[in-house]
């Protein structure tokens, strides 16, 4: 099937629920919309039809036409399908157009683009470029953040495996997510585990390889009135700093020079070409790994192995 | 639209429900709307608009009358031979019930919010106030809807922001005052601190950072100064040496406004790597199945490599070559001097 046929019916089956202002029987939606099909391949396609409608938001509900027969019904409820009227200020439709560059993350950034079109489409003016305003950036590059915030879209509880700091081993761990918040510059997950039998914080940076759905979407509910920032911080670990100790060429990168807790100058370096110093940072590692790489061949770590390793790895990643 | 999200391979007519659902209403909304200005509005070519609308002609109220179909002119949108007029008016008539967009997803709101208690922890005073207009406005109008998704981030440097304020003001009083700025700047591209003295001329904004305009007399040329790569300033009492004159407007981009020199380079992105798109001016993005293909403006080889070693292992130069090999010869450099200590 082209896709323009099957936006055309995709369309025709929207409007069709839109419009009237009771349920619409399942045959009459039969009969006008999926007339050549057979019984089997109707309720495939309508099944189909109905779930891709609702994945881009469009409310689908199902109800009972009346109370001697049972045959479903659909419909969509303008109310709850359209926009409220929204009206912005100019100085705050500036202030929409910058939330567009706050995330560093596809998926979210795109979410907000998506937003602003749609304001847009309700006639609200957003002016993508004024405003003398410092910007913010939120990164969300943990491999595990896209599966955890599906699952909580969708109320799924998920299987990982969670590498405890301080464990050789990870461990198998199931969770129904009721969060994702980032606290001290790293993202974790909030929800009630299922194997305890009690309320955990997880740190996506340390789930190994794929987070697995193990139920269906819908499966649980989240706590009302839920201060996920506060819980997390109440249930995670004090953000931990490590020592890091750098070997930096002479006069380059000023950034991590500032940030140094000491500096020893005129040191042996990895190769003579130049004079080296080596400074010792203590901080989260979070962005370090990015901020040496960015150096190149100015910068060396000493240590720890883990900084170390994951910069050798990114490099012959790249040369691969 | 949503062609981008999530990693996975996008259903063609999916993307098309959504781009209609919001095209219709912003029609409806802004009247009179050219092709071209429509296609920009959703972020995709003139002829896939012109495309969406020739589906939409086919939809409409379940009769099955011609009266009951929507309308779209498409006389003004295309000749007899097929060539799309890109300048012609999009009239759609006959879809009343589609004037409104739809609510936001709860992942879009979710996002909005979060973003917008992002720029509000870092800004001044006036302007938390009108973020939280916004955000009251923003969530009364989800309040109703499905319900967000538990999402929320704090910053890792709240008070560096404010920082940066208090410096824009400051630059921008000497300006006024017409004194000279003695700057210790570092430049990232060739990885440098400078000191140098210049007569500043005012503070623009360009893609979220602050940057200082102002005359350089160590490069005796016009400059812009990063705010937040200015390690110290130091107002002079010193009166400027050069003639006054307003700031640059950095709207139309920094590229270009000296006698740089720029590339259009092709970049292969891994969805880690993606983020990219959304923050820096690209000229165009090809999705393929797993990876994005970017076109980008590069002024300097220099800040291209840096970025690229940032995104290691998940950015690559497709075109030009000498930027490839550029590229490759730092992570070369970088990666021997573990070999060569024996790690």
């Amino acid at each position: 099937m082209s896709t323009a046929a099957k936006t055309e019916r995709l369309m025709k089956l929207l409007i069709m629920l839109l419009v009237q202002r009771h349920f619409v029987p399942k045959e009459r939606i039969r009969a006008i919309l999926y007339g050549d099909a057979s019984t089997d391949a109707f309720e495939k396609m309508f099944e189909r039809d109905k779930e891709e409608l609702r994945s881009l938001g469009v409310p689908v509900e199902v109800g009972s036409l009346d109370a001697y027969f049972d045959e479903p019904g659909y419909r969509i409820r303008p109310d709850a399908f359209a926009l409220p009227e929204i009206d912005l200020a100019p100085d705050e439709a500036a202030i929409v157009g910058l939330a567009t560059r706050v995330w560093e993350h596809q998926r979210l950034a795109s979410a907000t683009t998506e937003a602003v079109r749609k304001l847009t489409a309700a006639g609200v003016d957003v002016d993508l470029t004024a405003l003398d305003i410092a910007q913010p950036r939120l990164a969300a590059d943990d491999p595990a953040f896209d599966v955890f915030l599906e699952a909580l879209t969708e109320r799924s509880a998920l299987e990982f495996d969670y590498w405890r700091s301080g464990t050789a081993e990870p461990a198998r761990r199931h969770l129904q997510p009721w969060g994702v918040t980032r606290y001290a510059g790293r993202w974790y997950v909030l929800g009630f585990d299922t194997d305890r039998g009690a309320e955990r914080v997880f740190r996506l940076s340390r789930v190994q390889g794929e987070a697995r759905r193990t139920g269906r979407p819908g499966a649980y509910q989240i706590p009302d009135g839920l201060d996920i920032s506060a819980t997390t911080r109440r249930l995670a670990p004090a953000p931990v700093t490590q020592r890091a100790v750098l070997l930096v060429r002479g006069g380059a990168a000023a950034p991590l020079r500032r940030m140094a807790d000491s500096v020893e100058v005129d040191v042996a370096g990895p190769d003579p070409a130049t004079t080296w110093d080596r400074l010792v940072l203590t901080r989260g590692n979070v962005g370090l790994e990015d901020e040496v790489l960015g150096y190149g061949a100015s910068v060396y770590v000493e240590s720890p192995p883990a900084l170390r390793d994951a910069v050798v790895a990114r490099l012959e990643g790249t040369l691969a | 639209m949503t062609a981008r999200s999530g990693g996975q391979i996008p259903s063609g007519a999916k993307d098309q429900v959504a781009r209609l659902l919001t095209l219709v209403p912003y029609l409806h909304a802004h009247g009179g709307v050219r092709l071209i200005d429509a296609a920009q509005a959703l972020g995709v070519s003139p002829e896939q608009v012109l495309k969406d609308l020739k589906v939409l002609l086919m939809c409409g109220m379940p009769g099955g009358y011609p009266d009951d179909l929507i309308d779209v002119d498409l006389d003004l949108l295309e000749s007899e031979a097929g060539e799309v007029h890109r300048e012609g008016v999009i009239r759609v008539s006959n879809a009343d019930y589609l004037d409104r967009p739809m609510r936001l997803t709860p992942t879009e709101a979710s996002a909005m919010i979060v973003a917008l208690r992002a720029l509000r922890a870092g800004a001044e005073p006036t302007t938390v106030e009108i973020v939280d207009r916004v955000l009251t406005k923003l969530e009364s109008a989800a309040a109703d809807g499905p319900s967000e998704i538990p999402l929320d981030a704090a910053l890792d440097e709240p008070g560096r922001d404010a920082d940066l304020a208090a410096l824009g003001v400051r630059l921008r009083e000497a300006a006024e005052r017409q004194v000279q700025v003695e700057l210790d700047y570092y430049v990232p591209t060739r990885d440098e601190q400078s000191h140098r003295v210049v007569d500043p001329r005012g503070v623009s904004r360009h893609n979220g950072f602050a940057y200082l305009d102002a005359w350089c007399h160590s490069a005796e040329a016009p400059r812009l100064f990063r705010l937040d790569r200015i390690s110290a300033a130091t107002v002079l009492d010193t009166p400027v040496a050069t003639a006054p004159q307003s700031p640059r407007d950095l709207s139309d981009g920094i590229f270009g406004q000296g006698d740089d020199q720029t590339t259009l380079v092709t970049l292969r992105l891994a969805p880690q790597a993606q983020w990219v798109v959304e923050y820096y001016s690209v000229e165009a993005v090809r999705p393929g199945a797993d990876h994005l293909e970017v076109d980008l403006l590069v002024a300097d080889h220099r800040w291209l490599t840096k970025l690229l070693l940032r995104l290691a292992p998940n950015a690559s130069v497709v075109a030009p070559a000498d930027f490839t090999a550029d590229f490759t010869g730092a992570a070369q450099d970088a990666l021997a001097l573990y070999r060569s200590a024996g790690a």
